[in-house]
């Protein structure tokens, strides 16, 4: 039996501890210690992006690290964007506008995976924009509208600046 | 939980990791990135029972280029690291042209290149890069270090001729000569998903455009990264043309390349890919080194 390791981990601001096995991957931390299920977790290979992550400003997969290795760091998950229904995210205002999601499975990730994306690149063209999403799978829209909702996100954050 | 039970230690130094792996040697699997490690874990086809996580040693991060003549990178730099440094796009346009192609940006943003190199995925496009640029590795361990040819470190399939109480500390790449041009062009099903064929041409020209010096290696094409030497042997002292590249597509894609095929595509396909792909590399290649060759004069 491979004994407990304890965790301290801040997500979304605010600090959790728990003991946990090595082998326990960050998503199934986040979904099932801490109860933060905005998380999704598709194909938990890496593959799909549904399980994109904040980690130090950059967007990585929470099925291929440990939860034991994020001990000590500072994390953000979807549940970081809005603070209520009413109060979304300019992207996913932007997502909610140009019909940028049908069934919401691969959205989180998505959104993880642009947050710094737009951050990084505050005129991004189409086709950089279908590169940074090369990374994430959707099985409903076809893309075509959750290109537009980035897209138009950069717009909006452009002329509010 | 999708792995099999282990053990972790989260390591400091490099001492600390070199006493680690005297300690569990094959036992144990070192943890940098973790992008191919945990994927593999997770399908339980690799259960190592100690992980090492050398995530902390911040002394294998770098990239620095030593004395205008070799690139020195540590092992756990971050492949977007790589891919956003300004002298490694000035110098090494291939390593840079190459590292969007490998996995997707969130995959880079975790992945390490000694991770990948150590890995040895047949299917990776930095071994078959690091194999065209000449590139060394640097192995150290409790014993002391060697320094090995990167050609000399792929064995095969997720093989390399690190010993169990090894790690790959650094990768050395030396400066490409002024008069040299290369090409990196891969086909996948999707953007940053393993490709079905790739290859990575090198070619360094005379004064007057004739080729002294050329390279070819292929990724997924093989037991391991393929170098087609005899294709390679074709170019010398020939001057761009179509029917030159046609030939050394011919030779590499008939004569050379082993691939396995898959799911995705059958072995012929992949032949007819490396052919098209070799022809396709060469002729950019052989533009890219003229053009340098023009502007020296």
């Amino acid at each position: 039996m491979i004994k407990l390791k304890s965790v301290s981990v801040s997500v979304n601001g605010r600090l959790y501890e728990r003991e946990i096995e090595p082998r326990l991957l960050l998503s199934d931390f986040l979904r099932h210690e801490i109860r933060l299920t905005g998380t999704h977790v598709g194909c938990e290979h890496g593959v799909c992006g549904a399980c994109t992550v904040l980690l130090d400003n950059k967007a990585v997969r929470a099925c291929l690290l440990f939860a034991i290795q994020v001990d000590g760091q500072e994390l953000f998950t979807v549940e970081s964007l809005a603070e209520s229904q009413d109060d979304l995210h300019p992207l996913q205002n932007a997502f909610w506008e140009t019909h940028g999601l049908q069934c919401g499975f691969c959205t989180p990730g998505i959104l993880m995976t642009m947050i710094p994306f737009l951050e990084e690149n505050k005129d991004p063209t189409e086709h950089e924009v279908r590169e940074a999403l090369s990374g994430n799978l959707c099985r409903c829209t076809g893309y075509q509208h959750i290109v537009d909702a980035v897209l138009l996100a950069a717009e909006n954050q452009k002329k509010s600046n | 939980m999708k792995p099999a039970p282990f053990d972790y230690i989260a390591l400091n130094s490099i001492e600390e990791i070199t006493s680690a792996l005297n300690e569990y040697g094959d036992d144990a699997k070192i943890l940098a990135g973790g992008q191919s490690l945990v994927p593999a874990m997770n399908f339980r086809l690799l259960q190592p029972t100690m992980l090492l996580d050398i995530n902390n040693v911040s002394k294998l991060d770098y990239v620095k280029l030593n004395g205008d003549k070799t690139l020195k990178i540590g092992a756990l730099t971050r492949q977007s690291t790589i891919e956003k440094d300004e002298i490694i796009k000035e110098k090494f346009p291939l390593l840079h042209e190459t590292m969007p192609q490998v996995a997707h940006s969130q995959i880079r943003n975790r992945g390490t290149i000694g991770g990948n190199l150590a890995h040895a995925d047949p299917a990776s496009e930095l071994p078959a890069v690091c194999i065209a640029m000449g590139a060394k590795l640097k192995l150290i361990s409790k014993e002391g270090e060697r320094i090995i040819p990167s050609s000399e470190f792929f064995q095969g399939m997720f093989f390399t001729s690190l010993e169990p109480n090894e790690i790959l500390a650094e990768i050395q790449i030396p400066i490409p000569t002024e008069h040299s041009g290369f090409s990196f062009m891969e086909f996948s099903r999707r953007r940053g998903d393993y490709a079905l064929m790739g290859v990575a041409a090198v070619v360094v020209l005379d004064k007057n455009n004739n080729c002294t010096e050329a390279k070819l290696v292929y990724l997924n094409a093989g037991d391991g990264q393929v170098d087609a030497k005899k294709a390679a042997s074709v170019l010398g002292g020939e001057k761009s043309s179509p029917d030159l590249f046609i030939e050394a597509g011919r030779i590499a894609s008939e004569e050379e390349i082993d691939p396995f095929g898959n799911v995705h595509a059958s072995t012929s396909y992949q032949r007819h890919l490396a052919n098209i792909l070799t022809q396709r590399a060469l002729k950019i290649a052989f533009e890219r080194a003229a053009k340098k060759e023009q502007n020296h004069d």
